[in-house]
């Protein structure tokens, strides 16, 4: 009861007198850092192939949840921004919408720290800002422009942050597992006690080099972690048109593996959590989280023509992440309904200064069309004493 | 001297921690090593045109030419200061350069199919695995594609993999990896990343081994952005180029040749280092400029013998470094000569030997006195019959024809 905690000790009867004053004070209040442990059960229990299920009751916090539905709704304004800056031709090529999804990266999150390190492919917005990717950087990044996080050069699909440990941000499907796989073995190699977690999709879990990259994981006993994020279409494939056997997390036979209802940030938390403790210990193991994109493939994909607007309403209304986590506020009486949608009036409003300052970020330079081709140099002097520069530009 | 002290303060550091991610009961130094470290030999920096003999230009037509094919013990490789060097094979230097490197490195690993327990399917990386552990030289199964993707994952994070393809044929495999991850991260992070990895392996033509086993990848890694790409020669370039290759903090790609392993040279005793983008200058000549690399340049030097009987003074450069071209050495001796051949294993359509007329006709063009002439090896899958193997590639006598057609 925080609005309680909050009034001097006041009988229940003078709450309801209180309340215009205590709301005039709630607009002051910050966001509750209560951290007294709140015990939730997940909607859906773990289904477990080779391993024992984690329990279905998770800990968390008021802090917690609310700092889950602010961060989910950074993400979730900010992808339907980039759907009208895309509509508005600002961003062009190819823009992967992650909405539906957030429960996923704010889910990881929590269960991490940015010591272990992130791979995903190119539906990599909010996993970047989950990874403390700033909004600017963002739209910045989408419009092409010098601020982005790689410059303006990379575009929607090449988002990365080395200092926190996010590996991006890949075009090609599946690429990117053997490289999260490379980097679990340079945290084993450096005796980091970190984790990897490798993302990939329903579509990429029926590349070859998943199981070639998992094979050599659970070969050399690697820290790596492959997260699924079934969103059951592979692009306008549904799962049971591409996979005879949709149950990604079974496909690595010897690796044990988890499903995990990924619309369910706290689900996801507790699976992450579980994941890394089996990971450091007894190598690699799967993820699948269940989860849903509200937004076609990419812009360029209505998403209406390989599913209907029903079920994809149906999923909004029963399992939306932002939802759940309000739901869930609400009912542990966090926060009130006008404190929520205060909280996303003020992020609608960074996303909206976000983008302003990024349509007046310029684009790049035309001579940073040549730079970061190559490293600099060998770092050792190996010159002679009049060695030239190579004259054709061959960049 | 920085990377003297640098390999000191490695192998310190190696020895003090705790936590060493390969045994240290392994880490010995061979006798070799430390005995010019500790006599404080200076970094012997040795520029191309010091490798080889050379002779003030009046006494050029007594001048000794190397032999073309392979097995000889020359002492002109050893020219940095009157130490005699010691002698060995190809495969050798390159394993002489890997083992240094890992000594003074520790962020060094090998990774490649039959590497480790094994020794090296062309025995490049013998006893490394006994010496450094599994963890650091890591047989991986049989899976290019991921294999070469994790040596990039782990190049992100700064460990320096030299990922070993068995045949660099087999790395077609990972040519997503290659030219996506690889070539593009550092660009694509704008800046973040840089992949300090060596890709290397055996190529080329061999004996009889058949189309999928004599392939020419430089041809088709060329157009990559942001990879370099190496060849070597001799022992003495094959060990200086894997250094430089595993201390670049861009990604290499070092071609070897299947039939170039059991070259015999004398080379340096002392620790060196060619440079990545330097084309070696191996018969200095005033008629004709031949191009050439890898094992080609063994054909060339054969067939510029009977072109010296016959009064050609060809000058023969071994490019080495195939992306970028050394357009400053190739470029001085177009100046000179005015006459190009290129002599190349590649096939015609595509090869290596068309982008150097292309660029040199792009940056010279005023200088030449004639076409450019480019002798590539026919586009056919390289026959398994002996006799149709040879007309595939390049042989002397044909150099030969075509540095007379060239002088007329």
């Amino acid at each position: 009861m925080a609005l309680s905690q909050l009034a001097s000790s006041s009988p229940s009867r003078s709450v309801n007198l209180l309340k215009p004053l205590l709301s005039a004070i709630s607009l002051h209040r910050p966001i509750s850092t209560d951290t007294t442990p709140i015990t939730v059960e997940t909607s859906v229990p773990f289904t477990a192939h080779q391993c024992e299920a984690p329990s279905r009751t998770v800990q968390t916090n008021a802090q917690e949840l609310l700092n889950f539905f602010r961060d989910m709704a950074v993400m979730r304004r900010m992808e339907i921004a980039a759907d009208s800056l895309y509509k508005a031709k600002l961003i062009r090529g190819f823009c992967h919408l992650y909405d539906g999804q957030e429960a996923v990266a704010v889910g990881m999150e929590a269960a991490l720290t940015k010591k272990d390190c992130i791979i995903t492919s190119y539906r990599d917005h909010c996993t970047f800002v989950g990874r403390d990717g700033t909004l600017l950087e963002v739209f910045a990044e989408l419009m092409g422009r010098q601020a982005g996080c790689s410059k303006g050069k990379g575009g929607s699909m090449h988002f990365y942050k080395k200092d926190s440990n996010f590996y991006g941000g890949h075009g090609i499907v599946g690429a990117q597992v053997p490289l999260g796989c490379g980097l679990a073995f340079a945290q084993k190699y450096c005796k980091d006690e970190a984790v990897t977690f490798a993302l990939y999709g329903d579509g990429a879990a029926n590349q070859g080099q998943l199981f070639e990259a998992l094979n050599i994981s659970a070969l050399w006993n690697l820290p790596a972690i492959l997260v699924c994020e079934n969103n059951h279409y592979g692009m306008g494939t549904a799962e049971w048109r591409a996979a005879k056997s949709p149950a990604y997390y079974k496909r690595g036979d010897y690796a044990p593996g988890l499903k995990v209802d990924g619309m369910d940030a706290l689900a996801v938390k507790q699976a992450c959590a579980f994941a890394k403790e089996h990971a450091l210990k007894n190598g690699p193991i799967i993820l699948e989280m269940d989860t849903y994109r509200y937004h076609g493939h990419s812009m360029s994909d209505p998403g209406s023509t390989y599913r209907t607007r029903d079920e994809i309403t149906g999923v909004r209304q029963e399992r939306d992440p932002i939802e759940r986590i309000r739901k869930l506020i609400l009912l542990h009486d966090l926060a009130t309904e006008k404190e929520l949608k205060d909280i996303e009036k003020e992020v609608r409003k960074e996303v909206d200064d976000a983008i302003a300052q990024a349509k007046e970020n310029p684009v790049p330079e035309p001579s940073k069309l040549f730079s970061d081709v190559y490293a600099k140099g060998l770092g050792v002097e190996s010159f002679g004493a009049d060695r030239k520069e190579v004259r054709a530009t061959l960049a | 001297m920085a990377a003297i002290f640098q390999g000191v303060g490695a192998a310190a550091a190696l020895s003090s921690l705790p936590s060493n991610s390969f045994d240290s009961n392994k880490s010995v130094f061979s006798p070799r090593r430390s005995f010019s470290v500790r006599k404080g030999a200076s970094f012997a920096v040795v520029r191309s045109d010091g490798t080889v003999n050379l002779n003030p230009k009046g006494r050029r037509t007594q001048q000794l030419i190397p032999n073309a094919v392979a097995t000889k013990a020359d002492s002109a490789a050893a020219s940095s200061s009157s130490k005699p060097g010691h002698e060995l094979l190809l495969f050798e230097a390159l394993l002489e350069g890997l083992e240094e490197e890992m000594e003074r490195d520790p962020r060094v690993c090998v990774m490649g199919e039959d590497v480790g327990h094994y020794g090296g399917s062309y025995k490049v990386t013998k006893g490394l695995a006994k010496k450094f552990g599994d963890l650091r030289v890591l047989d991986t199964p049989i899976a290019e594609n991921s294999f070469t993707g994790m040596g990039i994952g782990a190049a992100m994070t700064g460990l320096r993999p030299v990922v070993e393809g068995m045949n660099m044929g087999f790395l077609l495999l990972a040519f997503n990896q290659i030219s996506n991850n690889c070539g593009m991260l550092h660009y694509t992070s704008g800046g973040q990343f840089t992949i300090p990895i060596v890709i290397r392996g055996p190529g080329g033509v061999g004996r009889q081994l058949g189309a999928e086993h004599s392939q020419r990848l430089e041809s088709y890694f060329q157009s990559i952005p942001g990879i370099q790409m190496v060849a070597c020669s001799t022992p003495y370039n094959a060990k200086g180029l894997m250094k430089a290759a595993i201390r670049s903090e861009n990604p290499v790609i070092l071609f070897e040749h299947v039939l170039l392993y059991n070259l015999k040279e004398r080379i340096p005793d002392e620790d060196y280092i060619c440079n990545l983008e330097e084309a070696e200058m191996v018969r200095p000549g005033e008629h004709v400029t031949i191009l050439t690399y890898s094992r080609m340049r063994y054909h060339v030097m054969q067939a510029a013998k009977t072109l010296v009987n016959k009064g050609y003074d060809p000058e023969v450069i071994d490019i080495r470094s195939l992306k970028p071209f050394d357009l400053y050495t190739i470029g001085n001796s177009v100046k000179k000569t005015h006459r190009v051949l290129i002599v190349e294993e590649c096939m015609r359509t595509g090869g290596i030997g068309a982008s150097l007329t292309a660029a040199i006709t792009e940056n010279f063009n005023d200088y030449l006195d004639a076409p450019i002439v480019c002798l590539s090896s026919q586009d056919v899958p390289t026959p398994y019959a002996g006799t149709l193997e040879e007309v595939t590639v390049v042989q002397p006598a044909q150099i030969v024809t075509a540095v007379e057609q060239l002088c007329q």
